[in-house]
């Protein structure tokens, strides 16, 4: 029985090492058939664009984002403001790449935390099933029913009325739309753990007699890992466009913070709307072509990583 | 099948209970109401109006009186229009409903022609250049598309009016009144149909891949009937199938108006009603509103599944 167990431990041992060599080759193959896919590489080499823009652009700007130049005040764009100045006189260019940090941040951090959470629950759920998938099936589904907005909305009022400081708002933020966010996740995840755990590989680990945890980790959870990779790009994008909603009403991160939304929030003003679109529609660009290329980036992963959802 | 609804009716119950229990809370929870917002009422007095509106009262207390008079039909006073929020509603939902059933109608129209002629043209230059523009179309932020063409149509070219649903004042009856409100309704009508033609399209279109790869299609084509035919009356029937179950995921859009659309181009909708008492904390019409739409996303889930086992008498319930 002994020199048994010692056979299986070193047959365990083994195992990761071959999986990692024909995964490595799979993903090289994934990763080669990604590249032949123009409009994807597109996307990504504009996502790559958009964050260097951002966290790099502002280190040459000579101006810095929250300076007021009460001398050049709502000037329009000229060569040595290339997008004009608000009514602080702060140079707008340096301010959407600032901001930019912001929203990008939101976007990828709150991906990452509503992934996490809804592939955690739903892993759990479809595969430990009975109770344990009841009660958290029934509060995704709650949370299903209640619309998200008007969520969202409640929770940035908040917010505002306990006076959160306006650097913590960004984290709350992200909080907040990974607690819309999984749910549906996590619905997804849980169906695909229902039909895995019944394929023969996952009667072959009942049989090593495996535990729990090296069956949820690392037999079922890297065979969805592709999904949620195109999950989580597509994510993304939406989180982005979300946060923006909710800055644009002032209930997101707020001001003197720039995030593509709240800049947007100057068009509510109708002077700015009217005579200075310099103020407002270069952030909602960047928000725009953001959001598109990571659609387009995941749209190719998709084809490549998700072969059952060819289009 | 019986047993089947009676399961799903007990069990949309239960989950509405809880919804409307966590939709309470997160309302009675938020700081601040409408009466300790208005600057202009003494102290005293408000303490008189918290009596009169019970807002004194322990939240569950609260909560179940809330309950009780919602199943009496009463689902409360809107305390900044003094109004009853079921009247409210009434006033406010057609003229939603009417920007919604507008814009559906368009989204289905375009998004089958377009998923049809993308379907049949695959990886041609015409089928790339859809997918493209239907990543665009569903990756625009709204308020920012909304913002956009009223800059552009409404206060540059002066050819559409900005906002609203009639002109400021104008009396018009008749046929001159459905001409004003059409003239409002276009802008918004085109933003909501680009912004729902992405996902659409892509659906339509690859239904349309998988039902021309099918056998029957090749045994229309081998009769030699004409390929309009074969497009439209073959193919597209059974392409369009599977969509009724959309209908059902609609409801909710259809009756709770726009949150976004209607506050940009101030449309006097059910959601603009929300987003103007969302400033005035007007509780009783917040509860009111996020209750009628999770009541609608219940419902049309339902319908959907219904719909779903109508469309495909394969599927078992």
């Amino acid at each position: 029985m002994s020199a048994m167990s010692g056979n299986l431990a070193s047959g365990g041992a083994k195992a990761p090492f071959k999986a990692n060599a024909v995964k490595s080759s799979l993903w090289r193959q994934s990763i080669k058939r990604l590249m032949r896919n123009k409009l994807a590489v597109s996307g990504f080499v504009i996502v790559i664009f958009m964050i260097l823009l951002c966290f790099i652009g502002p280190l040459f700007s000579p101006y810095s984002g929250n300076h007021n130049n009460l001398a050049m005040m709502n000037k329009a764009p000229s060569a040595k403001h290339w997008l004009g100045t608000d009514q602080l006189g702060r140079d707008v260019l340096t301010r959407v790449m600032l901001a930019g940090r912001i929203s990008l941040t939101v976007g990828f951090a709150s991906m990452v935390l509503s992934v996490f959470i809804g592939s955690l629950l739903g892993a759990v759920a479809g595969y430990y099933r009975g109770v344990v998938d009841q009660i958290i099936m029934r509060i995704a589904d709650l949370l299903l029913t209640i619309p998200s907005l008007p969520l969202l909305f409640i929770a940035g009022a908040m917010l505002s009325a306990w006076k959160v400081p306006t650097d913590y708002r960004m984290y709350i933020v992200m909080i907040m739309l990974s607690f819309v966010g999984w749910p549906g996740l996590a619905r997804l995840v849980r169906g695909e753990m229902l039909s895995l755990r019944e394929r023969e590989y996952m009667q072959a680990t009942i049989v090593l007699g495996l535990r729990d945890r090296r069956k949820l980790f690392h037999h079922l959870l890297p065979n969805i890992t592709p999904l949620l990779i195109v999950i989580a790009t597509l994510n993304i994008g939406g989180s982005i466009l979300m946060e923006s909603v909710l800055s644009f009403f002032g209930l997101g991160v707020i001001q003197p913070t720039p995030t593509w939304g709240n800049m947007i929030d100057s068009a509510n003003n109708l002077i700015d709307f009217q005579e200075r679109p310099w103020l407002w529609i270069p952030p909602g660009l960047c928000i725009f072509i953001t959001v598109i290329a990571i659609n387009i980036f995941g749209d190719g992963l998709r084809d490549v990583l998700d072969p059952k959802n060819k289009r | 099948m019986s047993t089947y609804l009676v399961k799903r009716l007990t069990y949309m119950i239960i989950i509405l209970f809880a919804a409307s229990l966590l939709i309470f809370c997160l309302y009675a929870f938020t700081p601040g109401d409408f009466i300790s917002g208005n600057m202009k009422l003494s102290p005293e007095r408000k303490e008189e109006l918290r009596q009169i509106y019970g807002l004194n009262k322990p939240v569950l207390e609260r909560y179940a009186i809330w309950m009780k008079n919602a199943f009496h039909g009463d689902f409360g006073y809107s305390l900044a229009q003094q109004k009853p929020i079921l009247q409210l509603f009434n006033e406010y939902i057609w003229n939603s409903f009417l920007l919604a059933i507008v814009s559906t109608f368009f989204t289905w129209l375009i998004s089958v022609i377009i998923g049809v002629i993308a379907a049949y043209k695959q990886y041609s230059w015409f089928d790339s250049l859809i997918m493209v523009v239907i990543f665009a179309a569903m990756s625009i932020p709204s308020f920012f598309i909304g913002l956009l063409l009223i800059k552009g149509f409404a206060v540059d070219l002066k050819w559409l009016p900005p906002g609203g649903m009639t002109t400021t004042g104008s009396n018009a009856t008749g046929f001159a009144y459905m001409k004003e409100v059409i003239q409002h309704m276009t802008l918004p009508v085109v933003v909501m149909t680009l912004l729902s033609l992405g996902s659409l399209t892509r659906y339509f279109r690859s239904n349309m891949i998988d039902v021309i790869k099918q056998d029957y299609i090749r045994t229309a084509r081998a009769k030699g009937l004409k390929e309009r035919k074969v497009l439209f009356t073959h193919a597209l029937r059974n392409a369009l199938l599977p969509a009724i179950t959309l209908v059902g995921f609609e409801l909710p859009a259809l009756f709770g108006g726009s949150l976004i659309i209607e506050k940009i181009f101030n449309w006097p909708g059910i959601g603009q009603l929300y987003m103007s008492s969302f400033s005035s904390r007007d509780y009783p019409l917040l509860m009111g509103f996020t209750m009628f739409i999770a009541i609608l996303t219940v419902i049309g889930t339902l319908l959907s599944d219904l719909l779903y086992k109508l469309a495909d008498p394969r599927v078992k319930l």
